[in-house]
């Protein structure tokens, strides 16, 4: 049985979403991969370094937002965007935490996370879900927009802003931190 | 000799880069169906729906079915009466893939360099392992490779003494730490023997046989001079991965595997070496004989 939910979350639907529950997601959500979290880290280290408003200078507000780690296959002409599923998420492990303590509420992508993560998203109330890696055709029907903001050079490891509608993920681990991975 | 024009090569491999990313081979697709009816778990049940009518939609609206169309991995198998002709085969084949790749709307995947790492812009180079074979015809597969399952493959240089319980414990543990990183069920291709390069060759190329043991009548040919414990071992793997109850995208069931695909060769008094080539569902392989 899927729920809806919209983006973004709530405090209540963060507080609701527990491990194993399957959703299906409407609204925002913005893509971000190894490439573009290696330059988001520089810029915020950047950023604090010369005492800059960080979201003045990263291509979206992290807080509040949701980030789903995809790097699209090209659009045809008359396509919204190619096929558009999971990454490993285990590979932005590094730059996570610094992003969860921003803000960010909530992250799609597809298998293991790291301690520090789940440590993160627990002291921060976030969660982490995953989509069914693979099915990348089925999962660009579901995405009703989609504009490059920022990397444009990063190919298709640019940062683009998504709409989504009835978006179908599972949620890995929920904000007391229980991961469904841990129990299988 | 029989003269074949670089051009055939490369027209080949462009459609075949398309094609892979396009449509699975039967058997693949047959036994994701098989794991849907078999599946005893909800979720499991519902990511196999998820990665059947995923199947279909790339097939009719020409999507590829994963975003990651992979780096191009391209065996050839030259006869030795072929004399190539109006160029260099190597670049024929990169032109191939550069063609399919920017024709086919596939994603480009590959960077120029592993530390500076600057896309390329056209997927290439590929992967090419070249084998002269007799006869006087060119057997082409392209075998587009995702990473997410790549990078969960593994190589281990075990001892004689291991045996075939060192072998059995290598598999079974590659796949469970691979997980739901690299997109289950899988197919895993096995390569044992040889040294380090060869098992890991083997363990590639296992992934582009089919997985319906003793349907294709090549296979059948095949098997019979395979030993029987190696078809045994396939067997026996098959259901110990299932039964780690890992499942379908690794949130739980018992669809963890589709295949175990197993290739052997000699090897030195020393030693016992397996390569673990995990590869997702998404196992894309197309096989044309020119
Ligand atoms: S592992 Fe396979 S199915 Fe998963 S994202 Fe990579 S290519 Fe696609």
């Amino acid at each position: 049985m899927f729920k809806e939910i919209k983006i973004p979350f709530s405090k209540e639907d963060i507080a609701n979403l527990k491990a194993g529950d399957t959703i299906y997601l409407t609204g925002t959500v913005y893509t971000a991969r190894d490439a573009a979290h290696k330059r988001m880290s520089e810029l915020i280290e950047d950023g604090k370094k010369r005492g800059l408003d960080i979201d003045d200078i990263l291509p979206f507000p992290v807080k509040g937002n949701v980030i789903y780690y995809m790097g699209p296959s090209p659009a045809k002409p008359g396509q919204v965007i190619g096929s558009a599923g999971p990454t490993t998420s285990g590979r932005m492990d590094k730059y996570t935490p610094q992003l969860l303590g921003m803000g960010l509420t909530a992250m799609i992508g597809k298998g293991k996370r790291t301690k520090e993560v789940y440590d993160s998203m627990k002291k921060n109330g976030a969660v982490y879900m995953a989509a069914v890696g693979g099915a990348g055709a089925l999962l660009s029907k579901c995405i009703k927009s989609s504009d490059i903001i920022a990397f444009e050079d990063l190919g298709p490891e640019a940062v683009r802003k998504l709409y989504v509608e009835r978006f179908p993920v599972i949620v890995v681990a929920d904000a007391t931190g229980r991961c469904i991975y841990d129990e299988i | 000799m029989r003269d074949l024009e670089v051009s055939l090569i490369t027209k080949n491999i462009r459609e075949m880069c398309i094609e892979a990313n396009l449509f699975l081979e039967e058997d693949v697709e047959k036994a994701i169906r098989t794991a849907g009816y078999t599946e005893t778990s909800e979720t499991g049940r519902s990511v196999l729906s998820q990665i059947e009518d995923n199947l279909k939609i790339a097939g009719d609206e020409r999507i590829p079915i994963c975003q990651d169309t992979g780096m191009a991995v391209v065996f050839l198998e030259i006869g030795q009466e072929v004399h190539f002709t109006g160029g260099d085969i190597t670049d024929a084949v990169n032109e191939g893939v550069r063609q399919g790749y920017e024709e086919g709307y596939l994603r480009k995947s590959v960077v120029n360099d592993p530390i500076e790492r600057i896309n390329t812009g056209d997927n290439t180079p590929a992967v090419i392992h070249f084998e002269i074979v007799p006869g006087d015809k060119v057997k082409l597969t392209v075998a587009p490779k995702g990473f997410g399952s790549e990078n969960m493959s593994r190589i281990f240089m075990l001892k004689p003494a291991d045996g075939i319980e060192g072998v059995k414990n290598a598999v079974i543990n590659t796949a469970k730490e691979a997980g739901p990183n690299a997109c289950p069920p899988f197919v895993i291709g096995v390569g044992i023997g040889g040294d380090f390069e060869k098992c890991a060759l083997m363990s590639k190329k296992a992934l582009t046989r089919s997985i319906q043991k003793d349907k294709s009548p090549a296979d059948a040919a095949e098997s019979k001079e395979r030993n029987l414990y190696i078809k045994e071992l396939e067997e026996e793997l098959l259901l110990k991965i299932n039964d780690t109850g890992l499942g379908p995208a690794g949130l739980g069931g018992r669809n963890t595997v589709l295949a175990v695909n197993i290739e052997t060769f000699p090897t030195h008094i020393a030693g016992l070496p397996v390569a673990v080539n995990i590869c997702c569902h998404v196992n894309r392989h197309k096989t044309r004989i020119i």
